[in-house]
């Protein structure tokens, strides 16, 4: 057979995990980014990476922190993955020490660890507030040594546009779109990662970079990947406003003592130094005595919505909460926050160390992307051989970190994002490395049309973009979409508005065909690739909203007050696994509960069969009149090793 | 406070064509930075004088300042755009590429340069392979404080935009990467090829190219002390020096 390679799409922690891996074992791998690699998302991931090392001699174990994902994604993670990533994450910890992350120490000299939300443990390892920078790094310096002895090669500046799929819908490569001169090409791979990232752009301003738009996920989607879970949008709640961009403040610095307040009369108007601390409201520490400002962040961000809208008590009457850090030392703030109060002085000229924080929710992660498979072992860990891991629905095509659907359920934890990216990248290679090896042909050997069909259809598209000559200038347009989205499909959903919204989706549907390219240049030009992009955004937030629409009940991100279930405050969780082994032993004894407690669990049973269930969506092309959309269908979830029960954290 | 701002930006429409300046008059918006102004212009991309014109085109992606991606020229001094806010710049407001790499088009330039530097001075730990080899060696908070604000370098290319010895007719590696090799020589096992990054540096391009002119660590972004970094490396390159002379 020919010399096969494997296609690596996006450079962030994922991508570079994967490369890595991959050439460890032997394979050539090409990775393609549109920039840069040192320059990818990840490195805005702040407070760091979570593992039951146990350190602190807590007694934190790896199915501790298993049972805290569950449980903090509203069990709609399949169980088995989350499983095999928790009881790796102490090892990918070390391993991220030996290549070279200058982690924080504990006197000691052991890696220190601190406190995230969602769980009562120290969990997290950190670098100072730039774990994701730190983490980044590390991996990208192991894959420029690859590069150097030419085992990974390097296309920065280049845009994945699509797949190239052989006559049996087999993913045989790429077409790439060169940033720099335009050319539009297909490269050949045996088998091609999407490690692209998240689609926080679909939303305008959120805590996501600008490469964040979910484009080569949804091209996957459009070319009939099914995309998994895309309602579930996670919902920081912690952001510094700005205009270009929601600036992420990290749950680290709740994890290191900060607390949320406001003033407890509305609109007050003081200083918030001058509000005497009877006079304010720490209203996580009140609702939530045992998790307190660390509850996970769908709840934290629900509260903090419910503070602002409901109570009207938000900062000068505005959407902002306090995250107070002033009784710390500015030594202790510097040593372990250092990073990330820089860039609140920066960007607001206010001195977090002297003045509590102004702070409000933003639009920060994906749970939901693209579907991808796994093979389980009987022990309910996962198979390493296996081919099956991470690919998508198209065979030869796989997905890794936030691109995909896994691991996160309904809600992901604060510092499992970057365990998540670092551990698919590494945990899928050696199944790659089989699919590609039995593979009954290489790509190199494929026909060459297989590959000029795919480039001529992708520089067909380019240049009818480029004669788009209507009124509409995509970049006011995007601004547009996004304000739909914030304004309609954020942390409160409503069916009503979820409707209008889908029709004002495909109102700009039919607007993108009257854009304007404003600059048909051939060098260096990101007008055309942003006009694609747009499509692509416009399909994903129809995935977005229909799922938001169709699901009608409240699981962890997905908040719909309609359908809230009203856990009773007195319920304990513990109580609902009796109700259950009653159930399954054919013995109920209903008068032995708390009638409202009876119907509370009767009301939770019967929702789970229902909804406890993955979003699918699947592109159908349009017919005649109509434009093509979603099509959406529900899919068990693996609930084997935990089952699903109430969550409670206070 | 006037109701507009005035950007007088450097554009540069191909790698080969010559710069020009070109004028945008904007409405002012209280908390906006340089970014965000340059995102408004391409909503309406006209000129001062009112004529249509290609967006101007620029390089980003964080805006929070940890990727090193918009570095340009802010009123005569480098800096990354998304932190520049427009409240604590005079006006008018100007903007140029990087001068010390070749411009690709308006604000963006070519930087793997210095890529292919942190190449020459072997930024990396060798490692034995990915697997589970148990835990790291362990490190005093001290030298974690030291390594951590060298490691928090973005390759954004302030300090040698900066340094007068680092011209696009030269090779010198300039402190970025001079500052990593520092970081990777004071590293368990990145030590172990300490020798061959001191083989680098010793090199023409290397620390002997560096003039003193300490502009760099004033511009750094992060603050990072590399001035030391390049004294550091400068006592380690002399003891190698020595112990060359001995060995002959």
């Amino acid at each position: 057979m020919s010399k096969q390679r494997v296609i690596v799409v996006g450079g962030g922690l994922a991508g570079l995990a994967a490369a890595m891996k991959i050439a460890e074992l032997g394979m050539s791998v090409l990775l393609v980014s549109f920039q840069p690699v040192k320059r990818s998302h990840s490195v805005c991931a702040q407070g760091g990476i979570n593992g039951a090392v146990n350190i602190k001699g807590e007694g934190d174990s790896p199915d501790i922190h298993f049972y805290d994902t569950v449980k903090g994604g509203d069990f709609l993670a399949n169980q088995p993955l989350c499983k095999d990533m928790c009881h790796h994450a102490p090892y990918i910890i070390n391993l991220m020490d030996r290549l070279g992350v200058t982690f924080n120490r504990t006197p000691e000299g052991n890696l220190d660890f601190r406190r995230f939300g969602g769980t009562l443990y120290h969990r997290t390892a950190f670098a100072g507030a730039t774990t994701g920078q730190q983490l980044l790094y590390a991996l990208d310096e192991q894959v420029r040594h690859f590069e150097v002895q030419g085992i990974v090669e390097k296309m920065e500046w280049h845009e994945y546009l699509g797949a190239v799929l052989n006559n049996d819908g087999r993913c045989v490569g790429a077409v790439i779109h060169n940033l720099r001169t335009g050319e539009i090409m297909a490269l050949k791979g045996d088998a091609v990662i999407l490690a692209t990232g998240g689609p926080g752009l679909v939303y305008g301003r959120s805590t996501n970079s600008m490469v964040c738009t979910g484009t080569a996920t949804t091209s996957a989607y459009l070319q009939g990947a099914k995309y998994g879970n895309g309602e579930f949008i996670q919902i920081h709640p912690s952001a510094i406003p700005g205009r270009d961009k929601l600036r992420l403040m990290s749950e680290s610095a709740r994890g290191e003592g900060g607390r949320i307040w406001v003033p407890r009369k509305a609109g007050d108007s003081r200083s918030p130094k001058d509000i005497p601390e009877k006079e304010r409201f720490y209203f996580l520490e009140e609702r939530y005595p045992l998790y307190g400002n660390l509850v996970p962040r769908d709840v934290g961000a629900r509260e903090i919505y419910d503070i602002c809208v409901n109570e009207g008590l938000g900062v000068k009457g505005e959407m902002k909460v306090y995250l107070d850090l002033t009784h710390h030392t500015p030594e202790f703030l510097n040593r372990r926050l250092g990073g990330i109060l820089e860039i609140y002085e920066k960007f607001t000229g206010v001195d977090p160390r002297v003045e509590p924080m102004e702070i409000f929710p933003a639009v920060h992660y994906s749970m939901g992307g693209i579907w991808t498979d796994y093979t389980p072992t009987s022990d309910g860990l996962i198979d390493y051989q296996s081919p099956n891991n991470q690919m998508t629905s198209i065979t030869g095509l796989y997905a890794a970190g936030e691109a995909d659907y896994q691991y996160h359920g309904g809600n992901r934890l604060g510092a499992n994002s970057l365990l998540s990216c670092i551990y698919t990248g590494l945990m899928m290679s050696p199944g790659v490395i089989n699919y590609v090896k039995n593979l009954p042909e290489a790509a190199e050997d494929h026909p060459q049309k297989v590959f000029d069909d795919a480039s001529r259809q992708w520089q067909e598209r380019f240049s009818d973009i480029n004669k788009m000559n209507g009124s509409e200038n995509p970049y006011s347009l995007h601004r547009e979409l996004a304000e739909q989205m914030i304004t309609n499909v954020l942390i409160v959903r409503q069916n009503s508005k979820l409707e209008a919204t889908l029709d004002k989706i495909n109102e700009f549907e039919s607007r993108w065909k009257n854009i304007t390219c404003l600059d048909t240049t051939d060098w260096s030009n990101p007008v055309p690739s942003f006009i694609n992009q747009l499509w692509n955004m416009i399909q994903l937030s129809k995935v977005i909203t229909k799922g938001a629409l169709m699901r009608d009940e409240f699981r962890g991100s997905h908040y719909k007050p309609e359908f809230d279930l009203k856990q009773p405050d007195d319920f304990q969780p513990e109580t609902y696994l009796e109700f259950e082994k009653q159930k399954a032993d054919g013995n109920l004894n209903e008068s032995a509960f708390d009638q409202q407690h009876l119907a509370y669990m009767k009301r939770f049973a019967e929702n789970n069969e229902k909804w406890l269930k993955t979003t699918i969506a699947e592109y159908k092309n349009g017919t005649s009149g109509s434009e093509g959309g979603p099509e959406i269908s529900y899919e068990d979830v693996d609930t084997s090793l935990i089952s699903p029960r109430p969550r409670k954290y206070n | 406070m006037s109701d507009t701002v005035t950007f007088k930006i450097k554009r540069q429409n191909t790698a080969e064509s010559s710069p020009y300046w070109e004028n945008f008059v904007i409405p002012y918006i209280p908390n906006s930075n340089v970014i965000s102004c340059l995102m408004d212009i391409r909503t309406k991309p006209e000129n001062s004088k009112g004529e249509k014109v290609a967006p101007v085109v620029w390089d980003s992606n964080c805006l929070e300042e940890v990727c090193g991606s918009c570095t340009m020229v802010i009123n005569g001094k480098v800096h990354q755009a998304c932190s520049a806010l427009i409240d604590k710049l005079e006006k008018p407001i100007t903007l140029e590429p990087m001068s010390k790499f070749p411009v690709i088009r308006d604000l963006i330039v070519d930087r793997s340069r210095m890529f292919e530097a942190l190449k020459k001075v072997q930024a990396w730990v060798t490692a034995d392979g990915y697997h589970d080899l148990g835990p790291g060696d362990r490190e005093s908070q001290s030298i974690q404080e030291v390594a951590y604000k060298l490691s928090e370098c973005m390759t954004c290319g302030c300090c040698v935009e900066a340094c007068p010895q680092y011209t696009q007719k030269n090779n010198f590696l300039g402190a970025a990467a001079i500052s990593q090799a520092r970081l990777f020589n004071m590293h368990h096992t990145g030590k172990n090829i300490t020798d061959q990054r001191l083989d680098t540096l010793m090199q023409e391009g290397g620390i002997s190219d560096c003039g003193n002119a300490q502009n760099c660590v004033e511009v750094c972004p992060k603050s990072i002390p590399l001035t030391e970094s390049i004294a550091e490396i400068g006592r380690q390159v002399s003891g190698k020096i020595w112990r060359n002379i001995f060995k002959a």
